[in-house]
């Protein structure tokens, strides 16, 4: 996985709350291997006509968001379906940071597993962000996760909060198996002890 | 003597097998479900070298890409959806893991196989890499859904990284009136709490009306914990839980059920457990209920009428709530007993037992649909019990098609679509945009109201007909 330290790039807004992941990628391209990539199937259906033509109207296909690398949401991005899909198609798209008030749990979860950071911040700033970028399409947001601030295209300066174990994660691109394989002796000795007391599964 | 705890705190507790000092815990995961979805999960695992720690914990069944017209093989004829079929199967085998094969009667939609089989118990930790994994809490488990990496990450090591949810607990107390069923509970939770209502949170659901359902109203409750955001949503074990497990295929036996039992009548909630929220709903008050938007906060009783985006103050949710209409080309005011359907789905992890079937077909006895409609049970088993009791002559006189089990028209993966611009009566989980088929309508509701709903063409309420008792 890809380190995450920080970004200072252009974003774009999607001010529609309960963003499922259905949405971020249609349950017809999930049969695909990770390998082929999934960037030009993210938000397939709102970014594109049934031809195949870009729709005007959705963000991604205006001018001044096209390059964007950040993503500024609203409440519960990602919730529905565990499809880790939906991270890979905003990653491989080139997305590498979503800032929402809230996010589907385990969307959330996947994030951290590739290298795509999820900021909470509270609804209204979130809301003061989409403005801003609204207004002046192709200003940058700016996040930094070793100070855990992000600013915006006015100068604001946001902190938000992480899970320590997650942004260490983030910061070195450190894979959770290769992690969790070191700890195999303690694993194997908790097995041992929690079989001999539920002795029957 | 240890502090009090909830059902959630104490399943926590048990399986920790590391928690750093920043709450990062390292949990032991008892039970892993792997679907048809699973073969990126298994292509990490291959790519890192890694073989599967725990085979004898890890159970296998293709639900999401299988034909419900046929179990052959041959009948998945896309290339792609056999394709991932097979690579289960082959990946099953290969790494030695219990497989219910597309061929094998126990198939069916993995959280309907896993209560039936008591594959799920109480006190477990459950996983499996699809959001409605809460399911499974109904028995007394913490079961969540978790994405691919995960699922490689417990195939790899039979652990998982997480950090504690809050507890928040649901109580939902009296008596259901007659026609209103499990479905339309979990409705009215969601409309009231909101689909981020439960974010962070395990949902724990209490009460006299959730102790006086059965376990399958318990199973569909909980499947849509997700619905409402949660992370997992459960139900204490009690006598009921007990009775529904004693003798099924993995149970426990003899020596073993005896400690189970023991185990397991330790694990609700003490009396003074604190929970971080707690909500109340009385079970007079919820009376059959539709989803009419693209959320299944979207919900109101079948006696109300489509909201007014217009009454919304908050600018983005007033957007959404037209944004939602026009993609339901509904109109704010239509009552929506008045909504005309064209077609109806029965089925889904949500409803696809054999207790759902039986009250769509009390509803549909002697009667005939207006629409297409398809049944789809959730596993061979049910599948099996359901032409046993005679349901699916029922089913088929009233014009339903009776088809083989899988997640179907839920999800559509399969290829068993809604048309765009087709409205679907359907007793799944999501009404989101496109989720039954591209530029598919989705109203959710419990499979009598579906049944009520194929009669009638329209959207209506089910205690408008007499039954059969």
């Amino acid at each position: 996985m890809e380190p995450f330290l920080r970004i200072d790039a252009t974003a774009a807004p999607i001010g529609i709350a309960n963003i499922d992941t259905d949405q971020i990628i249609p349950a017809r391209f999930l049969w695909r291997k990770r390998r082929d990539g999934f960037g030009h199937l993210l938000f397939h259906d709102l970014r594109f006509r049934d031809g195949g033509a870009p729709r005007p109207e959705f963000v991604l296909n205006q001018d001044g968001y096209r390059e964007a690398r950040v993503v500024v949401a609203e409440r519960n991005f990602g919730c529905g379906s565990s499809r880790e899909h939906a991270v890979w198609a905003l990653y491989d798209f080139g997305i590498r940071a979503v800032v929402a008030p809230s996010f589907g749990d385990i969307f959330f979860n996947n994030s951290f597993q590739n290298g795509l950071l999820p900021v909470v911040l509270p609804a209204e700033r979130v809301a003061a962000l989409r403005a801003l970028l609204e207004q002046s399409p192709g200003t940058h947001v700016a996040i930094d996760l070793e100070a855990q601030t992000a600013t915006g295209p006015n100068g604001a300066i946001d902190r938000f909060e992480i899970d320590p174990f997650r942004k260490e994660c983030l910061l070195a691109g450190t894979d959770d198996i290769s992690f969790t394989l070191g700890h195999r002796g303690r694993i194997a000795e908790f097995e041992n002890a929690y079989e001999g007391k539920v002795r029957w599964l | 003597m240890a502090a009090p705890a909830t059902l959630f705190d104490k399943i926590w507790s048990a399986h920790a097998i590391l928690v750093r000092p920043d709450g990062a815990t390292l949990l032991h995961i008892d039970r892993h479900f792997v679907h048809d979805g699973s073969g990126n999960a298994f292509r990490m695992l291959q790519e890192k070298g890694l073989a599967v720690r725990r085979p004898d914990r890890t159970f296998a069944t293709p639900d999401h890409y299988v034909s419900t017209l046929s179990h052959d093989f041959a009948s998945i004829n896309e290339p792609h959806r056999r394709g991932v079929v097979e690579e289960l199967e082959a990946n099953a085998k290969a790494q030695g893991l219990t497989l219910f094969s597309l061929t094998d009667r126990r198939q069916g939609i993995v959280h309907v196989i896993g209560p039936e089989q008591a594959l799920s118990q109480p006190g477990m930790i459950i996983v499996c890499g699809d959001s409605h994994t809460a399911t499974h809490g109904a028995l007394g488990a913490l079961a969540f859904g978790v994405g691919a990496s995960e699922v490689g990450h417990v195939l790899a090591t039979q652990t998982l990284w997480q950090r504690k949810p809050k507890n928040m607990r649901i109580v939902v107390d009296g008596a259901l009136a007659p026609g209103v069923h499990a479905k339309d509970v979990i409705l009215a939770i969601i409309a009231r709490i909101g689909a981020a209502g439960g974010v962070g949170h395990v949902i724990e659901y209490a009460g006299s009306t959730i102790r006086a359902m059965g376990i399958e109203g318990r199973l569909t409750i909980c499947n849509m914990s997700i619905e409402a955001g949660a992370r997992a949503g459960m139900v204490a074990p009690d006598d009921l839980t007990f009775a529904y497990l004693h003798g099924r295929p993995y149970a426990p036996k003899d020596a073993d059920w005896d400690a189970a039992l023991a185990y397991w009548g330790a694990l609700p909630s003490d009396a003074d457990a604190q929970f971080d929220r707690e909500v109340h709903l009385d079970a007079a008050e919820i009376a059959p209920m539709v989803t009419w938007g693209t959320s299944p906060e979207a919900t109101a009783p079948i006696t109300e009428r489509v909201p007014d985006p217009a009454c919304v103050p908050d600018a983005t949710r007033r957007d959404s709530m037209q944004r939602a209409l026009d993609y339901m080309d509904l109109r704010p005011g239509t009552p929506l007993a008045e909504i005309a359907i064209d077609r109806v789905f029965i089925g889904s992890c949500t409803n696809s037992r054999i207790e759902d079937l039986r009250a769509a077909a009390r509803v549909l006895d002697g009667r005939r649909a207006a629409v297409p409609a398809i049944v789809v049970p959730g596993s061979g088993l049910v599948k099996a019990q359901a032409e046993a009791e005679g349901l699916d002559a029922i089913f088929e006189r009233a014009g339903f098609e009776w088809r083989e089990a899988g997640c179907s028209m839920c999800v559509g993966m399969n290829g068993d679509l809604v048309a765009p611009g087709e409205r679907c009566a359907s007793t799944s989980n999501r009404n989101f945009v496109g989720r039954q088929g591209k530029g598919a309508r989705t109203h959710l509701m419990s499979p009598a109201m579906a049944a009520a709903a194929a009669i009638a063409g329209r959207l209506t309420d089910v205690r408008q007909f007499t039954m059969r008792p």
